[in-house]
């Protein structure tokens, strides 16, 4: 085991870390937004929309994502050249970087196994909650804010900090489209070192720290939320 | 056909549409994922005895390899299993004196994916398996069944509704976690995909007839799994659900 | 139980040698992204291109039967090294900083690398006009290495790509303003896309090498003579220019 290239490369790796880490929490936090009203509306809402959301969350959880990934990444690269007008528009500087590409698939990515989630969530909070909210004369946005969101929250909690360490182990599919995540910088790494294990070995060993952190996050902040009797 | 934005006549059967090559990679697909798949189940099923009846060193090894397995991102793991592997199979045929044996791309994938997945087969066949009611055991144990005896008769029926779920998930999980194999360069439907892109320039288009392949498959599978469930679940409570 | 492990134990070997002991052939590797003219998958779904035909050309002359075996090209030097392939036959220019790790054969051919970029953009091989650009490279290839050189300096970011065409899909969605990479892999690219030019050739012997060679195994030094002494007979009977002339109409080997 040869390690002498990483007092050169440790800077490199740290700023790794950083894209990693930034990957992980934007797609966490945009796609468990998005992820709310997909589950919310497969269980109450009309018809059309109800469809809709089981479609997206259907189509998100039976493709891989790193076909997800290229398909935005380069399947709408591919129509640049077609509109005019694109490269001075305001949206430029987001469409030329590859790093909200990464952003968005993993954000809907999210949105779609978390919408699943979600959904068995709304379902499991005990009807006699939502009727006494009723009865007490509520509206029904404040019965899903006060009652029904948290309620849900809660019972999912688990599921939700499973859903955040699997989004940690799909960031490494964002190196295929230059983003230089941890991973991508291990690549880098290995070719210009060509040592074909070492640098791997140190990210898993990153990718083990990392995940230990969040199951205690997950942890302490499932012990902080008061769980029903 | 063009579309505009999506050719369709890249997509014919028969060239100079690549629609045969991606049913090819779709194929290549399947026989990967099953392989896997079954070679997962095999080191799930041994690994979740070991981890519940084996001794503490192979409990403790097993423990290290479900955790780390699990932690890991799949592309560093594919990567890592990918080189060492055969790297590990070749130096003990070197120093045997033998000739290294080339291990086709396609028993590459397999072994690759399906220690990734026997990880996971471990977990959930441990989880099935400590489910079921002592009382079960005990009772073939008092009919003086041997160990071979109450794992045939016993303990793998009942595992088996328990298991379900969760090896169905990981049926569905392999089936996706083909496509990281294009990033080592096996042939399959992900890589079949990428290089129709990259020669035509059209990736819109067969990145879409990816998405559908892979849906497809995803559907399909969903549905022999409903019928498999339910015949696993006959007789039990719930069964016709 | 112990009869039924060790019946499995005995097949699973089985199976692996069978599947596996075909080594009278050997494994050339070639990356599985396209390389036109070089190398690239029909829609037959078969290897075609000047590489191929002249791979073909070199194991006849060494009396060996050839597999190619794609191989992702961030990984074909591991994949060498730990026995999944024999040979690479993938346009791998010979350098200094290769040759500590893998042997090269003689060169099979010599191509200059350019710089290509819009036509309506004055970037040249001077550093100074790519300041605030990006720059566009594969990874792992002497391009790379030049880029990095280069113009790490000025320019605002060089960015690397797995593989080649990827580089060039982003050119032409604009989110580089420049690639590096061989002349010859871009003449599909430029003649379907007139809006680019190939804005310089760049000349540095030191970090681009004096061509591309097979790589090898440091300790195949056996293998490296037959692909040597083939590569001469290939050469010398005219099977090189027969092939050569089907995709080129110059010399593609270059100064011997």
């Amino acid at each position: 085991m040869v390690w002498d290239w990483l007092p050169e490369y440790w800077p490199r790796l740290a700023e790794g870390v950083w894209i990693t880490i930034q990957l992980l929490v934007i797609s966490l936090a945009i796609g468990t937004v998005l992820s709310v009203p997909l589950g919310l509306v497969q269980v109450t809402g009309p018809r059309i929309l109800s469809w809709m959301a089981l479609s997206f969350c259907t189509l998100i959880r039976g493709t891989p994502l790193l076909i997800q990934l290229w398909l935005i990444y380069y399947g709408l690269g591919s129509l640049f050249p077609g509109i005019p007008g694109l490269r001075e528009s305001f949206l430029w500087p987001y469409l030329r970087d590859a790093f909200p590409y990464a952003i968005f698939a993993f954000s809907l990515s999210v949105a779609g196994y978390q919408g699943e989630v979600m959904r068995a969530g709304f379902l499991s909070v005990a009807k006699g909650e939502l009727e006494a909210g009723k009865a007490f004369g509520m509206s029904r946005w404040t019965l899903l804010r006060r009652i029904w969101m948290p309620r849900a929250f809660q019972n999912v909690l688990p599921t939700l900090g499973n859903e955040a360490i699997l989004t940690l182990k799909a960031t490494p599919l964002a190196a295929t489209i230059t983003v230089y995540d941890v991973f991508g910088v291990a690549t880098i790494i290995r070719q210009e070192t060509f040592r074909i294990y070492e640098p791997l070995l140190l990210i898993a060993g990153i990718y083990i720290v990392i995940t230990i952190l969040i199951t205690l996050l997950y942890r302490w902040i499932e012990n902080r939320v008061p769980r029903p009797a | 056909m063009d579309l505009g934005f999506i050719d369709l006549s890249q997509l014919a059967y028969s060239p100079p549409g690549r629609g045969a090559l991606l049913l090819a990679g779709l194929a290549a697909t399947i026989q990967i994922a099953a392989g896997a798949y079954l070679l997962g189940l095999t080191i799930g099923f041994f690994g979740a005895l070991g981890k519940l009846y084996g001794p503490k060193p192979v409990k403790w090894f097993l423990e290290g390899y479900t955790t780390i397995v699990r932690a890991v991102p799949e592309l560093v793991l594919i990567l890592l299993v990918f080189y060492a592997g055969s790297g590990l199979i070749n130096e003990v045929l070197r120093s045997l004196g033998q000739r290294p044996i080339d291990i086709n791309a396609l028993l590459a994938g397999i072994t690759v994916l399906g220690v990734v997945m026997g990880a996971y087969a471990t977990e959930v066949m441990r989880g099935a398996i400590a489910a079921i009611p002592k009382g079960q055991i005990e009772a073939a144990r008092a009919y003086g069944m041997s160990s071979a005896m109450t794992l045939r008769r016993i303990v793998a029926p009942a595992m088996m509704p328990l298991a379900i779920p969760g090896l169905s998930n990981l049926w569905l999980i392999v089936l996706k976690d083909t496509a990281l194999l294009a990033v080592i360069g096996s042939i399959e439907l992900a890589t079949r995909t990428r290089q129709a892109g990259a020669t035509t320039r059209e990736y819109l288009t067969f990145y879409l007839a990816a998405l559908v392949l892979y849906l497809l498959l995803t559907l399909v599978s969903m549905y022999l799994i409903k019928h498999i469930e339910r015949y696993f679940r006959r007789g039990l409570r719930g069964a016709n659900s | 139980m112990k009869t039924l492990i060790s019946k499995l134990a005995i097949t699973a070997a089985a199976m692996a040698m069978a599947t596996g002991l075909a080594s009278a052939e050997l494994r050339i590797g070639l990356d599985t992204a396209p390389y036109p003219p070089f190398a690239e998958v029909d829609a037959n779904g078969s290897q075609t291109g000047f590489e191929i035909e002249l791979g073909e050309a070199v194991c006849e002359a060494m009396g060996e039967t050839c597999v190619w075996t794609p191989t992702a090209w961030d990984g074909i030097i591991p994949a060498l090294t730990s026995g999944k392939i024999d040979a690479i036959f993938a346009s791998m220019s010979i350098t200094e900083e290769r040759q500590k790790v893998i042997n090269f054969s003689d060169k099979y051919y010599n191509t200059p690398a350019v710089l290509v970029a819009p036509k309506s953009s004055d970037i040249s091989e001077d550093p100074a006009s790519l300041s605030g650009k990006i720059v566009g490279v594969q990874v792992s290839t002497t391009h790379a290495n030049y880029a990095e050189a280069k113009f790490s300096d000025t320019a605002d970011s060089i960015k690397t790509y797995p593989a080649f065409d990827e580089h060039n899909a982003d050119l032409l969605a604009g989110r580089v303003d420049a690639v590096v990479g061989d002349s010859l892999a871009f003449s599909d690219f430029l003649e379907a896309n007139p809006d680019f030019e190939v804005k310089a050739q760049l000349n540095d012997d030191a970090i681009f090498g004096l061509g591309v060679g097979v790589g090898l195994r440091k300790e195949d030094t056996e293998l490296l003579e037959r692909f040597n002494a083939a590569i001469k007979k290939v050469r010398e009977d005219g099977t090189y220019d027969e092939i050569a002339s089907k995709y080129f109409d110059f010399n593609i080997y270059g100064a011997e």
